[in-house]
């Protein structure tokens, strides 16, 4: 109830097009979009979020990777990772 | 030694003491001579033989003719020994006979040397006269004498020239005569042999080339993998949704989230301003001196002589063919009465291109004044029009079609008259005679309008409707459909008659069974069996209340974007069911098959402006249970005078100008209170209005002392952005074109009969970044200023009702 609660604030913010939680290894558990494109999107973010942790993890060993923000042309892609899950959420920055 | 009878011997001891000559005893230097008897030397080489001093001369010894040999003592060894033999008589007699010559001093020498056998006396060489024996003629013949006088030269050379440096000169070996001898060939006859026969060998040699280069070689092959993502399944799913793990990631993550969402909301961070300022600047920027540029101007002096100009329409899909309808020029009370006046010249539909601005290019014969026509969206060859009297006019003239593209190669004027030209027409047979087109079709007088078609608009291509009341889904994706409104108080539907498919053969042969008859060689797309072309549906339009009937002038449907020979399938429309008085059903063959989808959810609301001023806006649903239909229609008089332009934005569904008599109104859709936007009352006249297909917020309105108002909404709203006076009379059509991304036309036609073609300048054809949403952003606002108004009235009127109550 919790979680769900949560994630509808998330949802309900303006310009929020989606919301996909995925596991550590990529798999979506929950999502708001529709199925190919939670797949097409946990895959890719979730291969882009492990190389920024890498590189982050590089420069410095004791920094960690907070959170990853890809703006595009249409929308925004915010990523926040953790240990075990991954929140990904679609916003349209609208203008 | 020169003397060849003299041996020098070597005496031994021995010998000496044997022949009594030893030296210095028996023979002495002055007493050289000896004289030995032969005998004894021979005898004494017997005994001694090789240890003989006699020994090497034995032979002469036993040559010597005489008997004694002289022997000389030789102390001066003169012949090399100490004795020496003299080995003739004669040199014997001569040694111990010296001569008296003056060799005697040698002689003397030898005498006394001499101890020889031989007493021969030494006889020095006589020197006797030589006798030539002919040698030395021999002698002369082999020597070489000089016989000629050498010749002497002296050759000098000045000093200087030597050792100085050497220049070479060029000379042409031919130039000078005699310098070269040449060897010309000639051909000698007796070598020319004809070979009649060669024997030449071949061989095969594979033709072997050996190259070599250095390439990075990918070798590059297709790989592919078929994968499909992983999911976990539902429990998985349920079961890590309620983990507790999940709680606190969400719970640590969302924070972060919203404070990233906030920001977005708050402000765009990657916004531009000096991109945008640049942008705003140039669009708002000075006013331009002409905003529209006069580009060409089209009138014709035979067929548009005292005629006014009532419709214009672009071509489609031809670059720079505009039409023009014209009509009588009526008076204002004849314009009010509208009737059907007898004609005094034939009216036509004029095809003006832009490349021959003198002669039209092509002409409709009309039955009557045409007052409204529309091209066919699907077919551009198909041209429906409203007549004067009623009638609705259909014209093919895909004959044509290729001489229209083709336009700019005959602008020179001279033009080809068409093949099947009328009889009617002959008359006017001259050269430079655009060619006329007959109407191919046309209506029933007693089943259309009772007074002129106002308005035509052919049907989207995606709905058809039906005698049956149903829209269906137009498979065939031709616009196969007109709707018309008359100031009689109807709408009426048509069907094109039995219009030619593509598939269908084209040549048909025309049938005699014909009441009006057809002249020859007109082109038969519409060929119908029946006579009479009947509308569809007939939809009568009057008050509930007072059952008085309203003349609708315009009609504005919804969903009328055209798609101009392409085809899009539109799926999920709604059904427009048809509200039907009385209907009669034409039999009309339409080509439409049987089993087409109803289609739902096609809005059924429809503007129509009226003649009295009048805006309706209704929908027509037939409800085929209900018993009493009503037209549930919403009156707005805001204009007080006929209305002349009902038009939807072309970029917002919802919005629709309406322009009639001295003001005019933007109306949305849904907003039942009133327009929201009205003009003031200008001083003059608005004739036309049309919106600009390129900006939103821009509409141009014709007036009647021949001004163009400019409107841009974003800029003022409460006069016109720009003004410019095209004619001097009335405008009376205004339709803009997009030729081209860089050429944006607007037609004007004015009420003496000229269209002027103008050119829209860049800053009014191209929008603005952010027009769009301003403008809806500018109709929401007031739309909601509308809705504010009017609740600010029922509160007032609420308060002044509760005031009387109370008192």
């Amino acid at each position: 109830a919790e979680v769900e609660e949560t994630l509808k604030r998330i949802q309900a913010h303006k310009g929020v097009v989606g919301t996909i939680v995925i596991n550590a290894e990529g798999i979506p558990i929950r999502t708001t979009l529709d199925n190919s494109t939670t797949v097409q999107y946990a895959g890719l973010l979730h291969q882009l979020t492990m190389k920024a942790r890498n590189t982050v993890r590089d420069i410095d060993p004791q920094n960690d990777l907070t959170f990853l923000r890809i703006r595009s042309k249409k929308h925004e892609i915010m990523v926040a990772p953790d240990k075990e899950y991954l929140l990904i959420v679609i916003q349209n920055p609208c203008e | 030694i020169g003397h060849p009878e003299i041996f020098p011997l070597v005496f031994t001891t021995k010998t000496q003491e044997i022949f009594n000559c030893r030296v210095d005893e028996d023979v002495t230097e002055e007493n050289c001579f000896k004289l030995i008897k032969k005998e004894d030397i021979i005898q004494d080489l017997k005994t001694r033989a090789a240890i003989s001093d006699f020994h090497p001369v034995r032979k002469v010894i036993l040559e010597y003719p005489g008997e004694e040999l002289l022997l000389v003592f030789d102390a001066k060894f003169q012949y090399g020994q100490n004795f020496y033999l003299v080995a003739s008589e004669e040199a014997k007699e001569n040694l111990l006979k010296p001569p008296e010559t003056a060799e005697e001093k040698e002689e003397k020498e030898e005498e006394n040397t001499e101890e020889t056998l031989e007493i021969h006396p030494y006889k020095p060489p006589v020197h006797k006269p030589w006798v030539s024996l002919g040698s030395e003629k021999e002698v002369e013949e082999e020597s070489v004498k000089e016989n000629v006088t050498k010749i002497k030269y002296m050759l000098s050379r000045v000093r200087r020239k030597f050792g100085a440096s050497i220049t070479f000169t060029d000379k042409n070996a031919s130039h000078v005569k005699d310098n070269y001898v040449e060897c010309t060939s000639y051909q000698d006859k007796s070598f020319s042999i004809k070979m009649l026969e060669k024997d030449v060998g071949v061989q095969m040699v594979p033709k072997v080339r050996e190259a070599s280069t250095q390439t990075k070689w990918i070798y590059q092959k297709n790989t592919a993998t078929q994968y499909f993502p992983r999911q976990s399944s539902n429990e998985e799913k349920e079961e890590s949704l309620s983990s507790e793990k999940l709680k606190d990631f969400l719970t640590s993550v969302s924070l972060r989230v919203e404070i990233a969402l906030q920001q977005n909301e708050i402000m765009n961070a990657f916004f531009d301003d000096w991109k945008a300022l640049a942008e705003d600047e140039s669009s708002s920027g000075g006013k331009p001196d002409v905003c529209l540029k006069a580009y060409q101007a089209f009138t014709d002096l035979c067929y548009l002589k005292d005629r006014t100009i009532s419709c214009v329409c672009w071509h489609p899909t031809i670059y720079g063919i505009i039409t023009v309808s014209a009509r009588e020029r009526l008076s204002y009370e004849k314009q009010v009465n509208l009737s059907g006046t007898s004609l005094l010249q034939q009216s036509v539909i004029l095809f003006w291109s832009f490349f021959d601005p003198i002669h039209p290019q092509l002409m409709l014969e009309c039955p009557e004044d045409i007052y409204c026509f529309q091209f066919s969206p699907s077919d551009p060859n198909i041209i429906a029009g409203g007549c004067i009297n009623g009638q609705v006019v259909l014209w093919d003239i895909s004959q044509h079609e290729e001489k229209l593209q083709n336009a700019k190669t005959v602008a020179d004027g001279i033009q080809m008259t068409a093949v099947n030209m009328p009889s009617v027409t002959q008359v006017q047979q001259i050269s430079t005679e655009p060619p006329l087109v007959r109407y191919c079709a046309i209506s029933s007088i007693e089943y259309s309008h009772k007074k002129p078609v106002t308005d035509i608009h052919w049907l989207p291509d995606y709905s058809e409707e039906k005698q049956v009341g149903a829209t269906f889904e137009n498979r065939a994706e031709i616009c196969v459909q007109l709707v018309t409104c008359s100031p009689d108080g109807s709408v009426l539907f048509w069907d094109t008659p039995a219009s030619k498919l593509p598939e269908q053969p084209s040549s048909e042969k025309v049938r005699g069974k014909e009441n009006f008859c057809m002249p020859p060689a007109v082109p038969d797309t519409f060929k119908h069996p029946d006579i009479c072309w009947k509308p569809l549906i007939k939809i009568n339009l009057c008050e509930s209340n007072t059952n008085t009937e309203y003349g609708p002038i315009r009609i504005c449907l919804r969903e009328l974007h055209y798609h101009y020979k392409t085809s899009e399938k539109m799926r999920s429309l709604n059904t427009l069911e048809v509200l039907g008085r009385e209907s009669p059903y034409g039999e009309m063959g339409t080509p439409s098959s049987k089993n087409l989808k109803v289609l739902e959810n096609i809005t059924t609301d429809f503007f129509v402006g009226t003649e009295d001023g009048e805006i309706l806006y209704s929908d027509w649903k037939m409800e085929i249970d209900s018993d009493s239909v009503k037209p549930h229609a919403q009156k707005y008089t805001t204009h007080t005078e006929t209305i002349n332009t009902l038009q939807r934005s072309p970029f917002f569904k919802d919005i629709i100008l309406s322009v009639g008599g001295r003001s005019f109104a933007i109306w949305k859709e849904g907003v039942t209170n009133g327009p929201i936007l009205q003009s003031s009352c200008s001083a003059g006249r608005n004739t036309v209005g049309h919106w600009s297909l390129t900006r939103p917020g821009v509409f141009f309105i014709g007036r009647d002392d021949g001004n163009i108002d400019i409107w841009d909404l974003l800029k003022k709203t409460h006069e016109p952005s720009h003004f410019q006076n095209i004619s001097e009379s009335v405008i009376t059509f205004i339709s803009p074109w997009i030729a081209s991304s860089k050429q944006h036309f607007l037609a004007v036609s004015d009420d003496l009969g000229v269209l002027h073609v103008l050119e829209i300048c860049q800053t009014l054809s191209h929008p603005s970044r952010n027009e769009h949403a301003n403008v809806l952003d500018y109709f929401e606002r007031e739309a909601k200023y509308l809705k504010y108004c009017e609740q600010e009235y029922q509160e007032f009127q609420a308060k002044t009702e509760l005031k009387w109550n109370g008192r």
